[in-house]
């Protein structure tokens, strides 16, 4: 199976029933898939006149309480920033699949990167939570689809699902799991009358329940800074505390959002640091060094926004040096630094040619002791 | 049977954030009193607005609304149709945030013919950025941004819809309300993309540049320039410089998008 196909699958057995999307290479196939699968599942999917319209429409779709997603490459999730932000500010779930490919603008359309790490993070404006996840590998691809859009729900907040270029059209065996067995989040739904109802509501880090569309609530959305109850205000009491809810929904929920997977790293006197199709590379690297018997281990978040502080700890209080080998030219090398704080060493090795590493150029890296 | 269309309204956010003297009033009033003409019950009815002074009519009303991002209010209103069907879906939008920003999601929601309703306040100007041009202004009018005169030509943003694919395109203005309310309401009732554009009168942005001092100066020229189709139609008016037509524009027959869809999921299931 490919990874795009394992996304589209792992979408649908996630829940999802709604598809906007625009073409564009690497991820049209997810497009694809959805167009002839969703009617049979009795879902909805729809081509829409650009990214911008398919962000909106997926986030329309939401409001009806349908899970509800879109696929897209560089050039369209920048089109998707402002709605991106969109569905933070009014907390509407919705999952925005990324396959990164060469940029900046057209840039390399079928050849793999991983230049958007900060722009998924950063992309809209303003102070807003985020949360993205990145698979390593076909099977993988199929249960962060799984996770992003249960995360989507349960934080009723938007998902980012940064795959790249070789992850998308690789085909590897995927063990599928019996779908009816899989943990489904649905957002909380608000049960009491509409008198005591506050769509927006709650302390930091509350994540208030959201009423569909027709099931006679009667909310508002917007966009504006809003109160409780979704009505426009400029206090600035109100604002802060909308600001800082929004954002603390993620960031007082990174334990139960983060995840990273550790190889070998009780005894390693070198970490690789890597996420994407580049720990493919970093794993073939890390076995051929430990046949050498040099001591590397291998950290592989697969959670990227909220950074994984926790999982650099793991080098950086035992001070070894961090090799980060990321197709870009350092993004997340900086939040590695940030969190190392001079504790370890940690080396950048970029690659921007839109040529996958080799595991020798890892090895020789590793060796050349940075 | 005196209308009781407060009860529609949000009260808690009243006053509203208009200028003295704005048109704005009376359009969300007659889509209040079509929206109890068409009497469907109010969890089956959403209300989808973009950005703008007319956009914020949508949060004063008392119903499922969203307030979206500038331009894109169709996009937003065509998920919520589709995803759910039954929902009586109205899209509120300014003449910028419909025709510059969300020109192009206005064309292909025609061309989809969707069933929505799309209510264009068209004040001829952008009212919530102080006063710049839209593609709506017409030649020679002053704008912010055009303190020489607009020299662009203008959209008919009606023609526009009919040619791209809507199925049901009106015009009224503040001075014509009866109208608009029975526009909306028709709209409504039509399955498939209806186009209501209501004239609205800005005195702030608009009226003070170009010459209509005050709000009843705006009206009586949407009076004296408003010409109704049927008589065009038959021939007993004629449509002078600066004059329009208002009235049902445009009507015909054509598959609705969602209904469509929905017998595709037949065809699949099959
Ligand atoms: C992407 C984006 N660009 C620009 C704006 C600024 N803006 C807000 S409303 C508006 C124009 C409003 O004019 P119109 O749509 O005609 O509505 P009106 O205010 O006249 O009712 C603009 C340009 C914005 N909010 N978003």
């Amino acid at each position: 199976m490919q990874g795009n196909e394992a996304c589209a699958q792992g979408a649908v057995d996630a829940g999802v029933r709604f598809f906007a999307g625009y073409p564009i290479t690497p991820s049209t196939e997810i497009a694809e898939w959805m167009a002839r699968r969703m009617p049979t599942l009795g879902g909805k999917f729809i081509q829409m006149e650009d990214e911008i319209a398919s962000i909106a429409a997926i986030i329309g779709a939401s409001l009806t309480g349908a899970k509800s997603m879109t696929a897209t490459s560089g050039p369209g999730f920048s089109l998707m920033q402002e709605n991106i932000g969109y569905a933070c500010m009014t907390e509407v779930p919705c999952l925005i699949v990324n396959v990164q490919r060469g940029g900046p603008s057209t840039g390399r359309p079928t050849a793999p990167a991983q230049g958007d790490v900060m722009q998924a993070r950063w992309g809209t404006h303003g102070d807003h939570p985020v949360i993205a996840l990145c698979p390593w590998s076909v099977q993988e691809t199929y249960s962060l689809t799984v996770k992003a859009v249960n995360l989507a729900e349960k934080f009723r907040t938007p998902v980012i699902l940064l795959m790249d270029e070789i992850i998308a059209h690789l085909r590897e065996d995927v063990k599928m799991p019996d779908p009816r067995k899989l943990i489904l989040e649905e957002r909380p739904r608000p049960e009491g009358g509409r008198e005591s109802y506050r769509p927006f509501g709650g302390s930091a880090g509350q994540i208030p329940p959201m009423a569909d569309f027709g099931m006679g609530y009667q909310c508002n959305f917007t966009g504006l800074v809003h109160n409780e109850v979704g009505n426009p205000s400029n206090d600035p009491g109100v604002t802060d505390r909308l600001i800082r809810r929004l954002t603390g929904k993620v960031e007082s929920h990174r334990k139960k959002i983060i995840h990273w997977e550790e190889t070998l790293m009780e005894d390693a006197e070198i970490a690789i640091f890597s996420y994407g199709c580049s720990a493919r590379s970093a794993a073939s690297a890390l076995k051929a060094a430990r046949s050498k018997g040099m001591k590397v281990g291998m950290i592989r978040p697969t959670t990227l926004w909220p950074f994984p502080e926790e999982a650099v700890e793991a080098a950086a209080s035992r001070e070894i040096p961090i090799l980060v080998p990321e197709m870009n030219l350092g993004q997340m090398a900086l939040e590695v630094q940030r969190v190392a704080a001079g504790r370890s060493k940690v080396h950048l090795l970029s690659r921007v040619d839109g040529e996958l590493f080799t595991p020798a150029e890892i090895l020789s890296a590793l060796k050349g002791g940075f | 049977m005196p209308s009781d269309i407060i009860r529609y309204f949000r009260q808690e956010t009243l006053p509203h954030i208009w200028c003295p003297g704005c048109g704005n009033g009376i359009v969300l009033r007659d889509f209040a009193v079509a929206l109890e003409k068409l009497n469907y019950p109010r969890k089956e009815v959403a209300i989808v607005s973009g950005i703008g002074c007319s956009s914020r009519a949508a949060g004063y009303l008392d119903f499922d609304t969203v307030h979206t991002t500038h331009g894109r209010a169709l996009p937003f209103a065509t998920g919520i149709k589709m995803a759910n069907p039954e929902l009586k879906v109205f899209v509120i939008m300014g003449d910028g945030d419909a025709s510059s920003i969300g020109g192009n999601h206005l064309i292909h929601a025609c061309r989809r013919n969707i069933d929505l309703t799309a209510i264009i306040f068209n004040n001829y100007i952008y009212g919530m950025t102080g006063g710049q041009f839209s593609p709506l202004t017409p030649r020679n009018k002053r704008a912010t941004t055009a303190p020489y005169g607009m020299i662009e030509q203008s959209f008919d943003i009606c023609r526009l819809a009919e040619a791209a694919g809507a199925t049901y395109v009106g015009r009224a203005t503040t001075y014509h309300n009866q109208l608009l309310t029975r526009l909306i309401v028709e709209g409504s009732k039509n399955p498939g993309f209806s186009l209501v554009e209501a004239v609205t009168h800005c005195p702030t942005s608009y009226g003070r540049r170009n010459d209509l001092k005050t709000p009843t100066d705006m009206v009586r020229w949407q009076k004296e320039n408003a010409v109704w189709i049927e008589k065009i139609r038959d021939g007993s008016a004629s449509l002078k410089e600066e004059q329009f037509a208002i009235g049902v524009l445009h009507r015909h027959n054509a598959p609705e998008f969602t209904a469509e869809y929905l017998e595709v999921i037949k065809r699949a299931r099959k």
